[in-house]
Parts: C-alpha cells; structure tokens; sequence
C-alpha cells in the first residue's frame, strides 16, 4: 500500500486547526430534534456530537458518531454533506454558513484513530454465528453491530484486504487508505474472523454458509465496469481499476497525457481527477446525457473543475481508434444532434457503472431483479436467514449508492439477524 | 457634541470613565499612558506598607469561544515604596493637569497611622482620596480592606479619622462581600464620606485544573480566595449601586465599579445612579485604548438622545428598581415568534416545554416534515425564556391588555379582609 501523503498534490480537506474546531464547535446552536440528524442517513445525534468537542470529550463525540455510523471517519470524507447534514443545518440562511460538521466529524474520528482511542467492546458472547459477505462499508458496518450484540462473526473477502470501496476505490486524496483500514481494523478488533481472498462461490460454496452459519448478511457489493460495447473495447480502461492501482501503488503505466473518461458519475471524477493528479495534462469527461443529469454529486462536479477537467457533454463512445496496439483517439457521437467526432487521446477510461455480481448472488439462491438482490424493510432476503446490505440492493430512484447509506444498511441489516436470532428487539443501545 | 464632563462630589474630570485602583494603575508610566488615550481619571494603585506579592496572581473564567468573561486575582496593594509612587503621582499629575488622580489607602485600624498616611500623600497634588475597604483576599486576613468594610462601624471610625486630616474629598470603596450593600454605604456616610465606591471584588475560587487537581490560579499547589470581577460581575454590581442610589441614609455620589467594559455598560451604571464609573477587568484583557471607543459611545448616545450633559443621564432609571411587592400584577406579555425569521432550531421549543410551562407548539404543514413554532398565548406566563434562547431574536414580547387596573402585591394585600 502506498502510503496516503505519497500520492500527488494535496488531500482535498484541510484538517482544522484546534482554534477552528473550538470556534465551530461552539458555533453550533444545540438545535433539539437537529435538522441535521433527520438529514443524516445513519442519523448521527450531531448537535451530541458537536457538544462533546466543545466540552472536551472527544472521545465521547467520537463515541456518538461511531455508534450511529461505523464508517464516520471515511464519510467524514466521503459524503455530500452539503446534500445532508450540511445543507439541513438552520444556519443556511442569507447571513450565516452551516457548521461544518462533516470538517467536525473528521476532527473527532482523527483523534481517537491517532489516540488509539478503543470506543467500543464487544457484547457478551451468544452463541450465534454469523458470516458476513463481503468487507466493504455495508459489511463492516453489520459486522461491528454484530459483534456489539454478542454474534461471533466471519467475513468473507474476496480480496485481500478489507473496506471494498473505500479501501480501492475512492481517490487517495479524498480517502486515503490508512482512514479506510483503520476503520476496518476497528471491526476486526471486536473479535471478528476475516477470511480474505474469499469470493463467495468460487472459494467458499453458499451451502456451507447457510448450513454452518445462524445468519448470512450478503453485502458483496458490485463488480467491474461493464463493457462499453463499441470497436475497440478491448483497449478502453476499468475506472475502478485504473483507481485502485493508482491508490496501491501511486502510479499508471501508459496512462499518456490525453484521457478521455466516459462516465458521469463520482467514480469518473474520480477516474479524471487521479488522471489529472498522475500528470495527463489533457484529461476530459465524455457523457452522453447534459450538465444536469450527470449523476456526480455537485461537490465532486465542483472539485473537478477546479482541478483543470474538461467536460463534454451530449456524446456517447462510438469507436475506440487504435493503431499499433496503442490507443490513438475516441470516436463520439453527438446525441443532441447530428454527426460523431475523434478526439484524439493516449487512453479511454470507463465509468459508466458496475456489473452486478449474479454468481454470488445466484449461489446463494436469493431473488433478484436484473442483480439487486431483493430485500424488505429488514432488509431480509427471500430466502430465510439471508439478509443483505450495500451496493447489492443498490437501484437507482430506490435507494442511494453512498457509504453513509451502506453503513445505514449494515446497521439495519445486523439488527434483523439479532432480532432473528434473539426473538427480541436489542436493548441498551442508546442512541439518544 | 454633548459634554462628558463628570463631578463626582467635587472631583472633576473631562469625563466618567476613570481606571479602579487595580494592576493597571501601578506606576506613573501606566496611568500616562492611559491619560495619552483618553482616561477621565485614575485611581491609584491602593498605597500602604509595601506588600509581598505571590506568583501567579491572575485567572479568568472563559465561557466558550469567550475569554475572561470573569476574573480573578489575589495580587494585593502595591509593592512599591510610597515615595516611589507620590513621585509618579505628582509627574501625572503635572503632565495631566486636568485629569482625576485619586489616592487609594489601606491601613490598620488607628487614627495615627491614617493620619500619617494621609498626610504623606497630601504633599503631592491629588484630588481625592478612595478607602480601600474592599481588597477581599490577603490584606483582609491582616485586618484591613474587606475586613473593615463588612463592619459598618468601622468603616464609619476610619472614614471619621481620614476626614479629620483629608483636605480633598474622600470616597469610600465598599466590599461585595456582605449581606446588604446599604449598611456598610450608611456607615460611610455617617464617618462624613463626600461619596462610595462599589464593587470591590467578590470573594471566589476560580476553579480546579481537572487534570492536576490543583486550584486555578495556584501558588505552588496551593491557591487562596481571590476576588472576583469582569462582565460576569455586573449585574451584582448594578444591584448594590442601585440599593445604595434608592437608600436616603446613604444620599452620597456613587462611582460605579463591576464590569464595566464598553459605554453600554456604562451608562447603565450612570442610568440607575452612579456619577462615573471605574475600570480595570476591561483593560487587563484589551489596553487603555478601549476608553477611545467608551468616550466616542457614549458620546454618540447623548447626541442621538439629545441630551446635552452625561450629568443629566445620572439615576434617570433610578426609581424604575423597586421591591418585588410594588410590581403590577396585571401586566401581561405573551411571546410571538415572526415565522418568517424562525429557522426551525426548536431551543424556544425545549426551553419551554422542559424548563418553562410548555407553551409552544410545533404545528405541522401537512406530512411534508415543514412546521411552525407557535406560541399557546393563553397559556404562554410571558416569562421570556424563550426569547432569551432564541439565536435569530425572531421572538418578540407583546403587551396583552388584560382589561385591569395596575394591581400590586401590596395593593391586593392592602384590599384584601384581614
């Protein structure tokens, strides 16, 4: 792993300094029945929180964040604060700026991650087992309230280390890497089993799991890009990929100095900001939709352009040209009009989502419509005992695809196990 | 421009802002310097033996983002050698011919020692003398300051000796630190005091390091009471001017003490009866420069309520404090919240509903999750709390007119059958 400060140019938040953490801290009105917290996904008590900091118990307002939301510290990074706790906060109006709670959380999560602050303990042990699919946000997520209720847990990963997304596939200069083990780490320190290089179907059979385990949460998340389905496809890059090397290694052999990323969504800015970072001096968004429908959020839109990115929009991929093996130009054509055009580039990147992961999906014998997993309000599966969590229910116009909602899953997710396998609503879990 | 000139008992200065006998006024190179920027007067650092001091002398209480919203110190009088000081005071003096100088003394309790003293700084030009009956820590274990000033007949002997040898005015300083502010005030009166000073600190431990376990500020592990002042003090102040302005046994000008920081606060304290007022907390935390802005202030108020003299400003709101039984039973507010300005914070809500008689509602706009805050004016005592907790003063207090004559408790009582 390459350590986060290795990767080039700035991480894009700017910590507080301690008179900036007292001032906002004491800034914040103690709103009761905060709008921010309605606004939250996990509802984090942020007025709690911000109260804690500003009585010098940081330990205690990092206790408040991480009870409601096990990945507090990666979306104190990730989220779009402005589209939640940020934009509910009473203090938008014409005179004054929202707290910074998201600048806030980052402050507290830091100083026990730095402290090697232990928050919380594991329930007393109840007999059952629980096997967690997959150690992305979702799974972490269900797997620390898991070991809170007492369940003995295993998480199954396919890869080698934990944290899905966030660990490979948000840019380092918004999450880095140690942020998102080390939130991991403080799952696996409740006393979880992690079985890594595990991939449900292929190295581990669904039948053993459903046989040897109380409960199944399948929190696999999804797979690679898709394929564009146009010539020359077989040269054109996996955003996530290309992500997770230069997050691993801090470097893209042959990226060139003219990108072109396909894609509108946060992943591609992600894609066209590390382009950019890496040393491409030409790096442009292609989307076949306008300005308006681009599926990033605003923020990420904004940081873009700051970053020096081009934007064109209204243009599907209609050839990757390559000659020589090497990857010379995209042919696009116009969807507001008449007509295609080449712009010429050393690499073509994809982001135009992900593939669903039918096999494990399939193996564990639950429903689904084309791949999201179908779940209740409990998040249950059609099959008894399996629940699931994150990406896989993801559906656009459904539910979001942000870490915050994942933990919110995982959290919704590990209270229906417990309640299945206690015959009770869990007690003692204040959140008040 | 209106005309700040101030005359507390035939002390006069160009205006009402003199600096209290404090760290502040220690040396002649201090009150120049406060003289350059604008001070009406100065109260000398209190002259006696010369003391030994103690390290550290100083703490401040901090409200949040707010720095020394309270103060506390246990440094005592000066430590400097009295022909040292009557040097500096007659060279202020002479640079600053115009301004207040006022001598503060502390001594034992005897006429001959008092005399002396007196008579010492007599021998410099100064326009009057302070009795620092009020120093509430380490000089009052000696028998002096606070100590004299929660006996209201020894106040009234010293004050009787001072008189005897003083040939300029002699203003009593009186301790906070007693159970009713008057008797000590009457005591001064009666020794013959051209007028009172008040508050002199109030006693107080400013804290403990919740990490040492020590008191704030220590001395080697080990702390002391030490005497309390700064904004958090001036309400309490407010109160004892105000009992001494009312108290017809008292009948002497007041110099008002107690947190005083801006001209707001001043003029608040000249309102309900003090003819000037003192500083010191306000520049320990800012400089002798804030007195620019108090002058320009208060200025611009009497301007703006034409007003010609700051004289005409003293006691105007004296009579409006009373005892409890003389209120009007029938006066009624209720509080409105303006729903344009509210911004949904729901403090008015919680104060109420928990702290209060549960008077505001939030009504719901439907099933969108929008609501009002809306005040149950039957119900609603009028008691402000809410408006006091609002971030946005979007809560106004409005007269209801109750259909009845003014009524107090001591009128009811008066009809009622014995």
């Amino acid at each position: 792993m390459t350590p986060a400060g290795s990767f080039p140019g700035k991480p894009i938040h700017k910590e507080l300094s301690k008179l900036e953490v007292s001032i906002e801290a004491n800034r914040c009105l103690y709103c009761y029945d905060a709008p921010c917290t309605r606004a939250c996904p996990t509802h984090i008590d942020i007025p709690r929180f911000i109260a804690q900091i500003a009585d010098a118990n940081v330990k205690g307002s990092a206790r408040t964040i991480l009870d409601a939301n096990p990945l507090g510290a990666s979306c104190a990074r990730v989220c779009p604060v402005d589209e939640l706790c940020e934009g509910a906060c009473v203090y938008n109006t014409e005179s004054d700026t929202p707290i910074r709670i998201g600048d806030l959380q980052r402050y507290s999560t830091y100083v026990v991650r730095e402290a090697g602050t232990r928050v919380f303990e594991a329930g007393a042990p109840t007999g059952k087992r629980v096997a967690v699919v997959g150690g992305g946000p979702a799974g972490l997520a269900a797997a620390r309230d898991l070991r809170r209720y007492g369940h003995a847990v295993t998480i199954f990963e396919a890869r080698e280390q934990l944290g899905g997304l966030n660990t490979f596939g948000i840019v380092p200069f918004r999450l880095s890497t140690d942020v998102a083990l080390w939130e991991a780490q403080q799952v696996i320190e409740l006393g979880c089993e992690v079985r890594t290089g595990a991939r449900v179907g292929d190295d581990v059979s669904a039948a053993s799991l459903v046989a040897e385990y109380d409960a199944v949460i399948l929190a696999c998340g999804m797979g690679e890009v898709p394929q564009l389905r146009i010539p020359g496809q077989e040269h054109v890059w996996d955003a996530l990929a290309f992500i997770e090397r230069a997050k691993t290694t801090g470097e893209a052999p042959g990226l060139g100095n003219r990108v072109a990323v396909i894609g509108a969504g946060n992943t591609a800015i992600d894609a066209l900001t590390c382009a950019k970072r890496l040393g491409a001096e030409n790096v442009t968004m292609y989307y076949r939709r306008g300005e308006a429908e681009m599926p990033a959020y605003e923020f990420e839109y904004d940081f873009a352009k700051e970053e020096g990115i081009e934007f064109r929009f209204h243009c599907a991929p209609k050839r990757v040209i390559a000659e020589g093996g090497g990857v010379v130009g995209l042919e696009l054509a116009r969807t507001d009009g008449e007509g295609s055009f080449v712009a010429p580039c050393d690499t073509v990147i994809s982001a135009i989502g992900q593939n669903r992961l039918l096999d494990a999906i399939d193996a564990l014998g639950v429903a689904h419509d084309n791949g999201v997993v179908r779940v209740d309000e409990s998040l249950r599966t059609t099959r008894e005992g399996v629940f699931a969590a994150g990406d896989c229910i993801f559906a656009k116009g459904v539910r979001e695809a942000m870490v915050v909602e994942a933990a919110e899953q995982g959290k919704t997710a590990a209270r229906s196990v417990h309640e299945l396998l206690s015959h009770e609503v869990p007690h003692g879990r204040s959140r008040q | 421009m209106a005309d700040l000139g101030s005359n507390l008992a035939g002390i006069r200065s160009p205006n009402p802002f003199w600096l209290a006998s404090a760290p502040p006024t220690n040396s002649g190179y201090q009150v120049q310097r406060a003289f350059e920027q604008g001070w009406g007067g100065a109260v000398w650092k209190t002259l006696g033996t010369p003391i030994v001091n103690v390290t550290s002398r100083f703490a401040g209480l901090n409200y949040r983002e707010h720095r020394m919203v309270g103060m506390n110190n246990i440094e005592l009088i000066t430590d400097r050698p009295l022909d040292e000081n009557l040097k500096e005071i007659a060279e202020c003096k002479k640079a600053f011919p115009d301004r207040a100088i006022v001598a503060s003394l502390m001594e034992v309790c005897e006429r001959k020692p008092w005399h002396e003293l007196v008579k010492r700084v007599q021998e410099v030009e100064i326009d009057g003398f302070e009795l620092n009956f009020g120093c509430p820590h380490g000089m009052s274990e000696r028998g002096m300051g606070a100590a004299v000033g929660q006996h209201p007949d020894l106040i009234e002997r010293v004050t009787t000796y001072v008189k005897e040898a003083a040939r300029v005015p002699v203003i009593v300083k009186l301790t906070p630190n007693v159970t009713d502010v008057r008797f000590p005030a009457r005591g001064a009166a009666r020794g013959g005091a051209d007028a009172i000073s008040l508050i002199n600190t109030i006693n107080s431990v400013m804290g403990i390091d919740l990490e040492s376990w020590k008191p704030i500020p220590h001395v080697d592990g080990k702390s002391s009471h030490g005497g309390y002042c700064g904004p958090a003090v001036k309400p309490i102040a407010l109160n004892m001017v105000s009992d001494c302005a009312r108290d017809p046994e008292v009948g002497i000008p007041i110099s008002g003490i107690g947190g005083v920081e801006t001209w707001r606060d001043a003029a608040e304290f000249l309102l309900l009866g003090a003819t000037n007022v003192q500083v010191c907390t306000a520049v320990m935390h800012s400089g002798f420069r804030i007195v620019r802005e108090m002058i320009e202030g208060l200025n611009d108020y009497l301007d703006a309520k034409g007003i010609a003299s700051v004289r005409d400003l003293v006691g105007k709101s004296r009579d409006t404090i009373t005892t409890w039984e003389n209120l009007n039973l029938n006066y009624k507010i209720v509080a409105e919240i303006d729903q344009s300005r509210c911004i949904h914070c729901n403090k008015c809500y919680i104060a109420c509903e928990d702290a209060a008689h549960q008077c505001i509602d939030r009504v719901a706009h439907g099933n969108n999750g929008t609501y009002d805050l809306v005040v149950d004016a039957d119900h609603c005592v009028g008691c402000n709390l809410c408006m006091m907790v609002c971030p946005v003063d979007c809560i106004d207090m409005l007269r209801v007119d109750a259909g009845l004559p003014s009524q107090s408790w001591k009128e009811r009582n008066a009809l009622a059958p014995s």
